[in-house]
């Protein structure tokens, strides 16, 4: 029927079907706001291992991914920082888990590059730094830039308020941060909501995310982990 | 201390004094921080967080946080009327273009140059970049607030820089415990004392020339 294949709202556990052991996995959220707690806690559930991750940080050790890297599920992160959850540091040390490091605002680019299709963005952030090692540098106009390379990723998991059933996002306040990136940078995407609506109900201006770059829907079970100030 | 502040909120005192009216200004973790809690109230700033904020607010009240509504370090804030949310590429496009009046960051070394670097301790801790590099390159004005000296006493403004960089030439003011630090195309010129240390104290405790400037004062 063509009207439901425009319906993309799907279970916890048909979500989580598509993510198994050893895939790379990009994420939204924030210092563990804005991250999605129900599909990270059913990929914790599921028992997912050896995960590259890709996002702005790790989290807390028991906020947003910080809960997944925490349980040593992850076998490389391309993140900005992971300074606010020490097991992460530690697994870094220990040779446990490889990280890559971008910096935040090239991160962000790098996914969003990725997101709309394409080849790289050229940057002056990161020259005369151990960031611009094995970079290739570009010349413009006389002015020297790194060759930043795009981030995709076969499963992306993103946080939105709201949904409706084709997939059109709304987030809230600063749970936006690297959402809507990170929605356009998978192969396929899964948003997790906190209410999702009948198609149409949306004002099509207020939509931040539209529908075409999310291929399933869940609904949220809300945040379950204690924020770092409690 | 004997003048009731202690030297974490006179330095951050010391900043704030650098903000002026309808300034955008972005904060980092630590002792920056408490900057905002220092600025007279006739001054509106537009407050910038990397995750997506212009026009951050002060902490809320005790069960009044949003767990959405945060700033870059994950802890509760609120939002000043004009204020916007945006995502991270936003707010990182806002910096690299150069609208930020100001920045103020942690260091853990400084150099006679202005070359920062506040990112890793090779081989012990390894927090990562986050924005800082943007910040530091990017914004009109980068005032570093740290300490003078390290754990172990050593100098933290120096020659060369011995950690990695964050950037080269970026910083343009230094607030330490002991001094206020202008960076300048001469050299380090120091302007002003933090009591009870003297001018000694920091010539004593820095590893690079310093020139003094033609009226050194003393901040009580």
């Amino acid at each position: 029927m063509k009207a439901n294949s425009l319906n993309k709202v799907a279970t916890l556990e048909e979500a989580i079907s598509h993510i198994d052991n050893g895939c790379t996995l990009l994420f939204g959220g924030f210092g563990g706001i804005g991250s999605p707690p129900t599909l990270i806690n059913g990929i914790i559930e599921k028992d997912v291992k050896d995960l590259t991750l890709i996002g702005n940080d790790t989290g807390f050790p028991e906020i947003g991914i910080g809960k997944i890297v925490s349980q040593g599920r992850a076998k490389k992160v391309i993140v900005s920082h992971i300074g606010s959850n020490p097991v992460a540091g530690r697994l870094m040390v220990e040779g446990k888990m490889e990280v890559e490091f971008s910096p935040q605002g090239t991160l962000a680019e790098r996914i969003r590059a990725g997101g709309v299709g394409l080849g790289g963005i050229l940057t002056d952030v990161g020259l005369d730094s151990m960031i611009e090692e094995g970079k290739q540098k570009v010349i413009v106009n006389g002015k020297e830039f790194l060759l930043e390379t795009p981030l995709t990723a076969g499963i992306a998991i993103v946080y939105a308020n709201k949904a409706d059933t084709y997939g059109n996002l709304i987030y809230e306040t600063s749970a936006r941060n690297t959402n809507p990136l990170v929605a356009m940078a998978g192969t396929f995407t899964i948003a997790e909501v906190n209410e999702i609506v009948s198609i149409g109900e949306l004002d099509p201006g207020e939509i931040e995310t539209p529908g075409i770059y999310v291929d399933m829907v869940i609904e949220s079970n809300g945040v379950d982990w204690k924020w770092p100030w409690e | 201390m004997a003048m009731g502040i202690d030297s974490r909120n006179r330095m951050a005192k010391r900043a704030a004094a650098e903000i002026k009216d309808s300034m955008i200004v972005n904060l980092g973790i630590g002792i920056p921080s408490l900057v905002s809690n220092h600025l007279p109230p006739s001054i509106d700033v537009m407050f910038h967080a990397e995750n997506g904020i212009l026009g951050m607010g002060k902490s809320p009240e005790k069960g009044e946080e949003d767990p959405n509504l945060c700033n870059a370090a994950g802890f509760p804030v609120t939002i000043v009327p004009g204020g916007s949310f945006f995502d991270s590429a936003t707010a990182f496009g806002m910096i690299r273009s150069g609208y930020l009046d100001i920045s103020i960051l942690g260091g853990l070394e400084v150099s006679e140059q202005g070359d920062l670097a506040n990112w890793i301790v090779p081989g012990k801790r390894v927090p990562g970049i986050g924005g800082a590099m943007e910040l530091a390159k990017k914004a009109k004005k980068v005032i570093v607030l740290m300490n003078h000296t390290n754990k172990n006493g050593k100098p933290k403004i120096l020659k060369e820089c011995t950690m990695p960089l964050t950037a080269k030439r970026c910083v343009n003011l230094i607030i330490t415990d002991m001094a206020v630090i202008d960076v300048t195309e001469r050299g380090l010129v120091l302007k002003e004392v933090m009591a009870p240390y003297t001018i000694n104290d920091v010539i004593e405790n820095t590893a690079s020339s310093l020139l003094l400037s033609n009226n050194v004062t003393t901040i009580t």
